[in-house]
């Protein structure tokens, strides 16, 4: 008899030990004679149980008679859970009967029954952590492509009336409606048009598109192919940063596994429709998130922003008609398409309908990815999902959205997690990400760095972004500097330059940056050294 | 024109005759050298000017705009060290001083004995285990002041 033993490949999960554990694992069965098979997956988003293994004994595997305590029955096939497991716990494992899923100290039972786990709504995430990532036959027996096979069964008209229907927003950021995107282009006739997947994933306390990509490739590709058979394009790219390379790896034996099948190429599923991608990597510019950036570096150029309109959707890549989307976005494009839009509508409310990744990251005892409808609060997601502080300390601040999110006190986190709700409070949902800091940051240092993060970042194309940034960490240093009467000038200054970047930047980087500056002066005096009346 | 560091004209022809048809064919031939000479000679500019078509302003202004190309040769190690907010939030600004004080160089530098070359990175997408580096293309989490030095022990052992 074989056991099967799953741990995952996410570069997340290898960065803590995952590859000494699977040798440690093999090694042990080899010298005590089991038979046991080493499957690595993508990883549940359950990060702090990782390194996490999971067992399915397809029968006996061992006959110990002197078990530290009575082996844990589970249902024949089904998984059992450890973690994290270190390299220095396998012969414990082994000695506990591990593999029928016997009793250890890191025994957590069946995964999907872990609370983190089992409280989830896993529409776009739902394959990761049971499939071999880079298996179209794994890929096809747990759901996969049925998406596509329906998409190429009716007509593209039917196809973006499904996407409009689910109410699908852009997860990149921006949260435009894909529906319109891809109309704007089935609607523009040009010879060649292209689907781009913006794979830029640059914002810090975000991990969902390196997921996706390293745990479930192959979603994206259908996502992808769906959208090129919707709009008439023949040729798709993903824009990678190249921070990312087990992502790149993953990507390409994909491509060349869903080709080999003929689910990209010439023929796909014998219909005489044509779609081939190639991942195309950045080369560490935060900006090449910004779509039309990503254009200019896809052409082989500087990464600057280009003015809109035209929008790419009619005059995008090359010059061409071209969707572009986020990772996310197209990864749940499937299932929309399997399930129809007005299923994946029930999901959310008002107008952020469908379910959203949460990365939860920072000073946090769970981190993780927790894939919800829309409308959890922040409270929910930061207490029960992520047990408070890693410290133990006080929360202090959490910045949602990324680098350029704002950063809201303790008291607002009643908030839903919610497009227009954020947006309401002066921030953004962004990509999904919520970075949680103690009581030991200092916001003032916060805001000081997000001005620095957009002298670093910024393309140099608009005034305001360009120079702006850099003036707002000198002003941010010499209000820091300056005696008590002498920092009403500076903070008056400081906002001046906010509202100059805010109304006159080109794109979102310098639009954006001044959402954490600002909301750090609001609701952080005191780390300026100002009351908080005269802010 | 001096020439500081002496590189390989012949990679470089090659690499941009085999990509220079593919579209924006510039990106993946830097990427290219870089990773087969560890960095991107100045004097490549002309080369790649010429076969790709492009005024040198072009290549020059391609090369100098993304932070990953390297001006220089780096060091027999290379350490990039995440400095964006997660990391911030799990300690990562007192990890960063530690690995600084412990390579002898500032970010963006290389140890005078030439041995590590220090980079910042704007994360690195392991958040969730924040804080991070890579060491030698090797990604780390959870890492402290402890964890590093352990992997730069073991570093220690491979070179000699």
């Amino acid at each position: 008899m074989t056991a099967t033993v799953y741990l995952p490949c996410d570069s997340s999960v290898r960065s803590l030990g995952a590859d000494a554990v699977a040798k440690a694992i093999v090694g042990e069965a080899q010298r005590r004679g089991l038979s046991v098979e080493m499957r690595r997956t993508g990883s549940r988003g359950l990060y702090w149980l990782e390194p996490m293994i999971e067992v399915r004994a397809d029968g006996t595997v061992t006959q110990r008679q002197d078990l530290p305590s009575p082996p844990v029955v589970q249902p024949r096939g089904r998984r059992v859970a450890y973690g994290p497991v270190a390299p220095s716990d396998v012969t414990k494992l082994f000695d506990c009967d591990f593999l029928n899923g016997g009793n250890h100290p890191l025994a957590l039972g069946a995964p999907e029954e872990i609370p983190y786990l089992k409280g989830q709504e896993r529409l776009t995430f739902a394959r990761i952590g049971l499939t071999d990532p880079v298996s179209v036959d794994d890929y096809v027996e747990h759901g996969g492509y049925r998406g596509l096979l329906h998409a190429l069964a009716i007509a593209p008209e039917q196809i973006v009336e499904e996407i409009t229907v689910s109410g699908l927003r852009g997860r990149g950021g921006a949260g435009f409606p894909a529906g319109i995107k891809w109309r704007t282009t089935l609607q523009t006739n040009a010879p060649q048009k292209y689907v781009v997947a913006n794979a830029d994933e640059g914002d810090s306390g975000t991990f969902a598109d390196r997921m996706i990509m390293e745990g479930d490739p192959f979603v994206l590709i259908e996502g992808m192919t769906i959208a090129a058979i919707a709009v008439g394009a023949t040729q798709g790219y993903i824009y990678l940063r190249s921070e990312y390379p087990d992502s790149l790896r993953a990507l390409e034996a994909a491509i060349n596994a869903a080709t080999a099948k003929g689910y990209l190429g010439e023929n796909i599923c014998g219909t005489g429709k044509q779609f081939t991608v190639e991942v195309r990597l950045g080369a560490g510019a935060y900006i090449c998130g910004e779509e039309t950036a990503m254009l200019e570096s896809l052409e082989g150029k500087r990464g600057m922003v280009r003015f809109k309109p035209p929008v790419p959707a009619i005059s995008g890549l090359f010059g061409r008609p071209s969707v572009i989307n986020n990772v996310v976005t197209l990864a749940s494009v499937p299932i929309i398409l399997e399930r129809g839009g007005a299923f994946y509508k029930d999901f959310g409310l008002g107008r952020s309908r469908g379910t959203v990744p949460i990365q939860l990251a920072g000073n946090v005892k769970r981190p993780g990815l927790i894939e919800k409808a829309f409308g959890i609060t922040l409270r929910e997601i930061i207490y029960e999902y992520g047990g408070g502080t890693a410290s133990g300390r006080p929360l202090r601040a959490v910045q949602v959205g990324g680098p350029l999110g704002a950063y809201f006190p303790e008291s607002l986190l009643d908030l839903p997690f919610d497009y227009e709700a954020i947006a309401a409070e002066g921030g953004i949902l962004g990509h999904g990400g919520i970075v949680v800091f103690d009581d030991t940051v200092d916001l003032a240092r916060q805001a000081r760095y997000a001005m620095e993060f957009c002298a670093l970042e910024s393309c140099g194309k608009c005034t305001p972004c360009r120079i702006g940034s850099t003036r707002g960490m000198e002003v941010i240093d010499r209000m820091l500097a300056a005696g008590n009467g002498e920092k009403a000038a500076e903070l008056e200054l400081l906002r001046d330059l906010c509202d100059t970047m805010t109304a006159g930047s080109l794109c979102a980087l310098g639009g954006l940056t001044p959402l954490p500056v600002v909301s750090a002066l609001k609701y952080f005096p005191h780390d300026f050294g100002l009351e908080a009346d005269k802010t | 024109m001096s020439h500081q560091h002496s590189w390989d004209r012949a990679v470089v022809e090659s690499i941009a005759h085999a990509f220079k048809d593919k579209p924006g064919a510039l990106m993946p031939i830097l990427r290219r050298i870089q990773d087969e000479l560890g960095w991107v000679p100045h004097d490549s500019v002309p080369v790649l000017a010429e076969i790709l078509n492009l005024t040198r302003a072009e290549v020059h202004g391609v090369l100098s705009f993304y932070h990953d190309f390297r001006h220089e040769p780096p060091g027999r190690n290379v350490v990039r060290v995440c400095r964006a907010e997660s990391c911030q939030a799990m300690g990562g600004v007192a990890l960063a001083e530690h690995v600084k004080h412990r390579l002898g160089c500032e970010f963006g530098a290389t140890s005078s004995d030439g041995a590590f070359t220090l980079e910042p990175v704007y994360c690195l997408g392991n958040c969730a285990c924040s804080p991070a580096l890579v060491i030698n293309g090797e990604l780390f989490g959870r890492v402290t002041p402890e964890r590093f030095d352990a992997v730069l022990a073991a570093l220690d052992e491979v070179s000699q």
